[in-house]
């Protein structure tokens, strides 16, 4: 696909700008046709797509997306090109993704075989671990002390399915509750209704910043397993798809995106001005240095 | 639209392999028929207690039944449904308060909802109530009055027999709201019929036949429903009057 291209660059070059845009297909196609790029985000993802105090779409996948939208200018040579930005939520982003209503879905999305059938995913912009929150003291140091408690997740999240796999292979007789979002998981942890709330750690840790009292929560527990962030777009749109891989691999491997990643997960972030303290991962620093969309088992 | 199509979805196993995805919709649709119907239950008891309230010669009862009714039919469900989870726990003495939440949270979150559907849908039979006995004529209370009835005798006797046959149309839509309003307890956690479709989506990403089959199930739910109220319509009519004889 890259090489195609870069062909198509060359051809670009050699000849006219009006010869890309007969070659252009799919997605790429629609933007130069409707002067139009549309994108999706999430609404209270923190610290990756989530609004400001001004209503505004900010967020670690927000800036890799808004890269995106700089390489689509550059490469159509439309400087003036529309931006319309559409909440998504990670019940809808697939249909509407599929359906057209957005272009490109950059948020938290995890990458995995079955949305693979649906969607495509750009290369890995995220790594997280699946870990657990819990009060300080709580006496919860890993899966293993949860036998006979009650533990919230967020419903319709890896988490949730991974737990409650987990209860039922080892018989641990967990209740667990599944929360609608997860500020609301965080609320049954904080209210008492859950000895600890299971999510991906840069979640986590964006609620424990958000809490009333951060230093009272820890994050404990090994990585149930890992997964990968990436971005939605249409499947079998191999041109824009490309675009966007070209892209993240650039900033990826320029230090762009860990000086983004500095930004959103090292030092203080709205709402609040509160640090995440979330260093980079081996696995991110992996990702980053060998940009590929493949999904972890 | 490129969307994969798949409709052997429901019969595959899920992830923890003890059921299918059907059989995740069919335990959720145990569930939204088991909260639906205790809360209508509760609702009917309440409803008609309080839509007494409502027309009887006492200042007292009627007001009382009066700001239950404005509190509860004025205020969004899915904010009342917060406020039986997440509030009122916090609010009662603290022992208490523990206790509820220490108990399995799929009671906890199952109590929440009935209690919530059922206040809810209790105001609105408490308004129909209260207008089924005021469309009858004044002069219906006063014969039972005149019998030597006591006020509750001509309640039992001579008012509520008609004017619960006059409401059960209305009563049926109510019937069918509340199996639809349950819907919102899928936002605490509760896996009725609708959460289990939202699960469906995410484990599987088969959003269409996800959710194609949760309408489906809902439109079987409230069918059955409307065909079992017009038998009881049928037969609860009296000769001579709302056409019927």
């Amino acid at each position: 696909m890259f090489n195609r291209l870069l062909l198509a660059a060359m051809a670009c070059l050699l000849f006219s700008t009006s010869a890309l845009a007969e070659d252009l297909t799919g997605t790429l196609k629609k933007i130069k046709d409707t002067d139009t790029i549309s994108l999706g985000h999430r609404e209270s993802s923190v610290p990756f797509s989530y609004y400001n105090d001004k209503e505004q779409v900010i967020g670690y996948s927000q800036d890799l997306m808004m890269k995106v939208v700089a390489a689509v200018k550059k490469d159509l040579k439309m400087p003036h090109l529309k931006v319309t930005m559409t909440p998504v939520t990670s019940q809808n982003r697939i249909p509407l993704v599929q359906n057209g209503t957005v272009d490109i879905a950059c948020g938290s999305a995890t990458n995995n075989l079955e949305r693979q059938k649906q969607v495509a995913f750009s290369d890995t912009i995220f790594v997280i671990g699946t870990r657990l929150l819990t009060k300080k003291g709580s006496g919860i140091k890993d899966f293993s002390d949860l036998a006979g408690k009650n533990v919230v997740t967020t419903a319709g999240t890896t988490s949730e399915r991974l737990l409650r796999k987990l209860n039922e292979d080892k018989k641990m007789g967990m209740n667990i509750i599944s929360a609608k979002d997860h500020s609301e998981s965080f609320l049954t942890l904080e209210t008492g209704r859950a000895v600890a709330f299971m999510m991906d750690d840069a979640l986590l840790a964006g609620q424990r910043a958000n809490a009333k009292h951060p230093k009272d929560w820890v994050i404990v527990g090994t990585p149930m397993s890992n997964e990968a962030y990436g971005c939605m777009m249409r499947k079998d749109d191999p041109q824009f798809k490309a675009l966007v891989d070209k892209t993240f691999a650039k900033v990826m491997k320029s230090g762009e995106a860990a000086k983004i990643y500095k930004k959103w997960f090292m030092s203080a972030v709205p709402p609040k001005g509160m640090n995440l303290n979330f260093p980079m991962s081996d696995d991110m620093k992996a990702a980053f240095k060998n940009p590929n969309d493949q999904a972890f088992p | 639209m490129n969307y994969h199509w798949n409709w052997d979805i429901f019969l595959s196993e899920t992830p923890s392999g003890s059921t299918t995805y059907l059989g995740w919709l069919l335990s959720g649709l145990e569930v939204t028929l088991a909260v639906s119907l205790s809360a209508w239950i509760i609702a009917l008891i309440v409803g008609l207690f309080m839509g007494v309230f409502r027309t009887v010669p006492n200042r007292w009862l009627s007001g009382m039944a009066a700001v239950y009714v404005e509190v509860f039919r004025n205020t969004p469900l899915l904010v009342q449904l917060f406020i039986w989870y997440f509030v009122v726990p916090e609010l009662v003495p603290v022992s208490i308060g523990d206790a509820y939440k220490s108990i399995n949270p799929f009671l906890q979150q199952f109590l929440a909802a009935m209690f919530c559907l059922a206040l809810f849908t209790g105001a609105r039979v408490c308004e129909q109530v209260r207008s089924g006995i005021n469309s009858l004529s004044v002069g219906q209370r006063y014969a039972g009055l005149a019998l030597g009835f006591t006020l509750p005798q001509t309640y039992r006797y001579a008012i509520l027999p008609m004017a619960i046959r006059i409401i059960l149309p209305p009563l049926t839509s109510e019937f069918l709201n509340i199996f639809k309003n349950s819907a919102v307890a899928s936002t605490i956690g509760l896996l009725e019929l609708a959460a289990q479709g939202r699960q469906l989506v995410d484990y599987t990403a088969q959003a269409y036949e996800s959710f194609i089959a949760v309408t489906v199930l809902f439109m079987v739910i409230n069918v059955v429903v409307m065909v079992l109220m017009h038998r009881v319509e049928a037969r609860a009519r009296v000769p001579g009057h709302m056409g019927g004889g």
